[in-house]
């Protein structure tokens, strides 16, 4: 059959950032997908280097609105493991509260998506109407709605008083009830069983093989989890565990990030009620040369932030690793195969941050674009196999040219 | 012109367009969406095509590789159009100004290409959805 390419995006309806898709098509089936990125490419690894030790934090959580915990939080984890300091035990738990809130607002916000590209609205609508009260919460708890500016190295910036700890408890508690509610509804709901079940599977062997990451592995039954793997500050004395489903279809996608709101919930309360009087900043007073590694588990998967300090006041290199670089390539095993209705939902069901992955691009020197196209590349192989039989000066036993 | 000055005072269609935002601002548009806000009680409604667009509601500093699509994406709507320029980003590139891929603030790109486009600045980051809603309603009042 022929082979069509439908080109999806960058500005899409579906979708809300800009990327660009080629859907190799043969009839319905898709047989071979394409990514291109970096329409948001904003060079933040080179700008941080010209930023203080204390104003990454600013820029590093506006790499991605949504993640805007967890950047911060790894590069934080970075500079203290370059200093081998530890912070004080009210700023763990701090971080832990604000981090947690982030994931059931980022979980929420994908359940919504999800429901809205299967032409659930009600599910978008109900979805996005209870992560409101979880961005009431940060407001009350932060000063913002998102883009908290809470970390800095060695601690936190500002302190909760007694009444944000108890609007906090109380507002977490009434959404316990909405939130339970709207799993069982979904997990009941026949049609979203047919939509959702064998669709886009990931298995085992290529969720380790593409190291996926986050929630899009552990829906496929590999128990990976930064917060769990390396005891983070804080993590290790509250109660709670990983979520694992063994399918690794979008809907075991859903089950995993709605269950790991409740554990996030669980955290939060568990955060909230243990802290106790205490300071909340190490009192970093400067940063000597040296390098380190601060890993953190954001909605998506795990965020890696590297630094090296050369002694002065900036960071000399902030290399940054972002989940969804690890998870978008998964599309080629989930995505084929696949018809062409279902792979927007696919392509969400990882959960993509192009915000997050977009810190490298590679732009061509005259602006020019080139697609090579599947039979460019072979023609292209074909030549360089002939030029190499050529230099060489004898025809080997195996080669024919004939296919 | 009348028939369009009539129209304007009533439902506007808007085009979303993210270009190297972090994605906050996008995020809190589709909020007005939602029961909280519900912006469309006012007529607004999220389009999927520029050209049915009255006013275009564009996040984020301009990167090099998506000043072409956001010019291309402005010409293809009818005039008059209104530009809403979301977030500190949108108004004057934040926190992403001196950075290698950003071509500057998206209203002297636009003006280059338009001289009398109608811009309106929502600053913030990101801007609370009552801001917003405030402001799309003061730029419909300016046109």
């Amino acid at each position: 059959m022929k082979r069509t390419i439908v080109p999806l995006g960058p500005y899409h309806p579906l979708l809300e950032e800009p990327e660009h898709f080629k859907l190799y098509v043969e009839g319905e089936k898709v047989m071979e997908l394409d990514v291109e990125i970096g329409y948001n490419h904003r060079g933040i690894e080179k700008l941080s280097e010209s930023k203080t030790w204390d104003q990454v934090p600013y820029l590093v959580e506006r790499i991605c609105g949504i993640c805007s915990t967890s950047h911060p939080f790894a590069y934080c984890l970075a500079v203290e493991d370059l200093l081998g300091c530890k912070i004080p035990e009210r700023a763990e738990l701090i971080r832990v509260v604000i981090a947690e809130l982030e994931r059931i607002h980022s979980h929420l916000l994908w359940l919504g998506l999800a429901g809205h590209f299967i032409g659930y609205n009600t599910v978008w609508m109900w979805a996005w109407k209870y992560r409101e009260t979880i961005l009431e919460i940060c407001e009350k708890l932060t000063g913002n709605r998102n883009h908290y500016a809470m970390f800095k190295p060695g601690g936190v910036r500002r302190d909760f008083n007694d009444e944000q700890i108890e609007y906090g408890l109380n507002r977490i508690e009434e959404l316990v009830k909405p939130l339970t509610m709207l799993t069982n509804a979904i997990l009941d709901d026949p049609v979203i069983h047919k939509r959702l079940k064998g669709v886009g599977v990931l298995s085992y062997e290529d969720a380790v093989l593409y190291s996926a990451l986050g929630p899009t592995s552990r829906a496929s039954g590999v128990p990976w989890d930064a917060r769990w793997d390396e005891p983070l500050a804080g993590f290790k004395d509250l109660n709670w565990k990983i979520i694992t489903q063994e399918d690794g279809d979008v809907f075991a996608k859903a089950v995993v990030r709605l269950l790991e709101c409740f554990e996030s919930i669980s955290l939060i309360k568990q955060g909230l009620e243990k802290m106790t009087d205490g300071p909340i900043d190490a009192r970093i007073k400067e940063v000597p040369p040296g390098e380190g590694c601060g890993r953190y588990e954001a909605p998506r998967g795990e965020v890696i932030h590297y630094v090296r300090s050369d002694g002065s006041n900036m960071p000399y290199r902030h290399k940054i690793r972002a989940p969804t670089f690890n998870n978008l390539p998964t599309f080629r095993v989930s995505c084929v195969g696949e018809t062409i209705a279902d792979v927007a939902l696919i392509t969400a069901s990882i959960d993509p941050c192009y915000c997050c992955t977009e810190r490298v691009g590679v732009v061509d020197e005259c602006g020019n674009e080139k697609i090579l196209r599947e039979d460019d590349l072979i023609r292209l192989s074909i030549e360089k196999t002939e030029q190499i039989i050529k230099d060489l000066g004898k025809i080997p036993t195996l080669y024919s040219k004939e296919i | 012109m009348d028939i369009l000055k009539k129209s304007f005072k009533k439902s506007i269609w808007v085009f979303h367009l993210s270009a190297a935002a972090c994605n906050n601002c996008d995020i809190e548009v589709l909020e007005l969406l939602t029961p909280r806000y519900d912006i469309e009680r006012f007529g607004m409604k999220l389009v999927g095509s520029p050209r049915h667009a009255d006013a275009l509601l564009v996040c984020g500093a301009i990167s090099a590789h998506a000043k072409p699509r956001l010019l291309e994406v402005y010409r293809q709507t009818p005039k008059p159009c209104l530009v809403v320029l979301f977030g500190s980003c949108g108004c004057s590139s934040g926190i992403f100004r001196d950075s290698y891929s950003i071509v500057g603030p998206v209203d002297k790109i636009l003006k280059e290409e338009d001289p009398d486009v109608k811009i309106v600045y929502i600053p913030g980051c990101p801007p609370k959805p009552e801001a917003m809603i405030e402001g799309i309603v003061m730029g419909l009042g300016a046109l």
